[in-house]
């Protein structure tokens, strides 16, 4: 599904330059669900912004479900991003005049899909996550993990290759986190592929496979025993 | 644009910040409610102007002699200088293509006219027939002078309308006979004059009765004529100036007058004076448009403003949607249509206020240099034209900025 080969990104900053990927050789299958992780400043969220062409590398190959990603404008980017790419925050970057049932619709929205149409599909993600109920509320009338719950209806609704979770339990106490893993896995457990960055080594645990990142360099890529969230709920 | 869901985004992000919006509305409303009550002004002073001048016929010339100011091939100044009604038919005739309408006068100032026990002071002019068109004579009963009353000097009578009133009391005056001096004239016509009262209580009779009545012998007090009004405004005032000229000139080589002696014969164009007075017109309203744009700039300057600090507030939001897969093109859509449904929406209301305004106050100016204060629809429309561009301008470069948002940046933690 993913195919990265020699990634190379700095930043300049003035004169300087600060090199945070130096190198970065991986591949991710359909229907995995890999866990990356790394102390601050090793280039974890660098990684995931370029798998996501919300920046773009200095060197190396990106490949995505055969599409090669490269050179791209913003409006392929733009397009890209909707058709193959769910995004989940940490700070979940919910649009907070919207309803839920409008916030998940908004991808869909981008796709010109019919509005009818659209607002059946975003409350069947609702519905999904859980939060039915909640449909017409506006995020700040909802907890950390629902509104976390309808950032994911919402990466879903698209019906992206990939989704890409930065910290997505950052935000949230470890209670909720569980909850919210448990909802990840069982979307994998669909056959979607997911790619989560985490600083918290028992939410890697919930994943399939750890990839540890230090320096902007991959020094560890490992299979884990996943362990199901459900037991901890 | 006519996208339900645009819509949608757009009022909810202006309701979700109401005074915001109210304080853009009132700098764009007001700018267009001083633009259209400027406007209105403008074409009431034009409208008040143009009835000014309706009480003659715009294109009249009117000629009178005085006595000469300047010594001239050894004759003393203070000479006397009569015209005679040779002098009004060699300019008649020496002129024929470049006169519309000609009346050679011979008029007595205030004169007691008397009917029966009722007497009033009138103006009494000895003119000719053409002179009811060179006047905007209106008549509203019987006939005004004719050929055959000037050849064979009737003593007839065309009354203005306030005469009319005032000897008659209302009654139709026709068949009946006025004294003036002592002579009797048969009043054969009434006339309405868009100059009004002042110029109603006039009367006419033929020239050459008034000549003979009152010893004028075949002598003239003026000349009035017109010019036709063939082209623009400018092509007759240059007509009607070379035509003064010329005029001026036969009548000073045949009465030995100095050529640079300008009193002894008056000319009035009041095509000159119209034309004086339309250009002041037309400055007027130059200014106030220019007032009325720059408050509309000013207005528009706000609106961009408003919507740069909208775009910050909202950098979020545009990253967000952009990593959702939000076209560049779509979010400059998002901000020009509200920029441009803000300036519209607002200056449709400016608009709407300033025509009723104009609609409920209009009525009640009573001045002779305004009259029916009142915006076209034509220019209403361009108003708005202007608001829709003006909407776009507004919204152009917080657009452009919104677009260039990256999401990556937008989207970052602090
Ligand atoms: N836009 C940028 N401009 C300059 N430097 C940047 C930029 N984005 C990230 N960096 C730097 O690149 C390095 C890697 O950042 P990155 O956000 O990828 O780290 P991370 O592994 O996600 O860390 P954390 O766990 O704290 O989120 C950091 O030193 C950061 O300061
Ligand atoms: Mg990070």
């Amino acid at each position: 599904m993913i195919q990265i080969k020699d990634l190379h990104k700095s930043y300049k900053m003035g004169s300087n330059s600060l090199h945070v990927l130096k190198g970065i050789n991986f591949n991710v299958e359909e229907g995995e669900l890999v866990s990356i992780m790394g102390s601050s400043g090793s280039g974890k969220s660098t990684l995931l912004n370029i798998l996501g062409m919300l920046d773009e590398a200095d060197e190396g190959s990106y490949t995505l479900d055969g599409v090669p990603i490269k050179n791209l404008n913003e409006r392929v980017a733009a397009k890209y991003r909707n058709k193959f790419l769910g995004f989940i925050f940490q700070s979940f970057n919910l649009i907070n005049y919207k309803s839920a049932l409008d916030n998940v619709a908004l991808p869909l929205y981008y796709q010109k899909m019919p509005r009818k149409e659209r607002m059946d599909r975003a409350f069947h993600y609702l519905e999904k996550v859980g939060l039915a109920e909640w449909s017409h509320h506006l995020p700040s009338e909802l907890s950390g993990g629902q509104k976390q719950r309808v950032a994911i209806a919402r990466a879903l609704a698209s019906d992206p290759k990939v989704l890409l979770a930065d910290e997505p339990t950052g935000a949230l106490d470890s209670k909720t986190s569980h909850e919210v893993m448990e909802l990840i896995q069982g979307i994998n457990d669909e056959g979607k592929t997911i790619l989560i960055v985490t600083h918290e080594p028992d939410i890697a645990q919930m994943t399939k496979r750890i990839v540890n990142l230090k320096d902007g360099i991959i020094i560890d890529d490992h299979k884990v025993e996943q362990i199901r969230a459900s037991q901890y709920v | 644009m006519f996208d339900i869901e645009r819509w949608q985004e757009v009022f909810e992000t202006l309701s979700k910040n109401k005074l915001r919006t109210a304080l853009t509305c009132i700098s764009v409303a007001s700018g267009i409610f001083i633009l259209i009550v400027l406007l209105g002004f403008s074409s009431g002073i034009q409208n008040g102007v143009k009835d000014q001048f309706s009480s003659d016929a715009t294109n009249k010339l009117s000629i009178r002699t005085r006595s000469t100011t300047k010594g001239y091939k050894g004759l003393n100044p203070g000479r006397n200088i009569q015209l005679k009604m040779e002098d009004f038919i060699d300019v008649s005739r020496n002129y024929d293509d470049y006169l519309e309408y000609r009346s050679g006068n011979y008029s007595i100032w205030g004169s007691l006219i008397n009917y029966k026990n009722e007497s009033g002071n009138f103006r009494v002019q000895g003119v000719m027939p053409d002179f009811q068109f060179i006047e905007n004579a209106d008549i509203s009963e019987g006939r005004f002078l004719n050929e055959s009353d000037i050849n064979e000097a009737k003593k007839v009578i065309v009354v203005g309308n306030k005469v009319k009133t005032e000897l008659f009391k209302g009654k139709s005056p026709l068949g009946e006979y006025v004294s003036i001096y002592g002579i009797q004239f048969k009043v054969i016509g009434v006339f309405f004059d868009p100059g009004g009262e002042r110029e109603e209580s006039n009367v006419y009779i033929p020239v050459t009765s008034a000549q003979k009545a009152f010893n004028g012998g075949d002598r003239v007090r003026d000349m009035a004529f017109t010019v036709p009004m063939s082209g623009s405004l400018n092509e007759a005032l240059e007509l009607s100036e070379d035509l003064v000229a010329g005029i001026e000139y036969d009548l000073k080589q045949k009465y030995i007058i100095a050529p640079d002696d300008i009193a002894a014969i008056r000319v009035d164009n009041t095509l000159e004076e119209a034309k004086k007075i339309y250009s002041l017109v037309d400055i007027i309203r130059a200014v106030f448009w220019f007032v009325g744009i720059g408050t509309i700039i000013a207005g528009v300057v706000g609106v961009g403003n408003i919507m740069i600090i909208i775009v910050k507030e909202r950098t979020k939001e545009i990253g967000i949607r952009k990593a959702l897969g939000a076209q560049p093109l779509s979010i400059i859509g998002m901000i020009l249509q509200e920029s441009i449904f803000v300036t519209m929406f607002s200056g449709l209301f400016g608009l709407i206020a300033g025509l009723g305004l104009l609609e409920l106050v209009g009525p009640t100016i009573d001045n002779d240099f305004i009259k029916y204060p009142q915006v076209d629809f034509n220019t209403a429309l361009t108003t708005v034209f202007i608001l829709v561009i003006a909407g776009t301008f507004a919204g152009f470069l917080p657009a452009y900025r919104a677009a260039k948002i990256k999401p990556i940046i937008a989207l970052r933690d602090e």
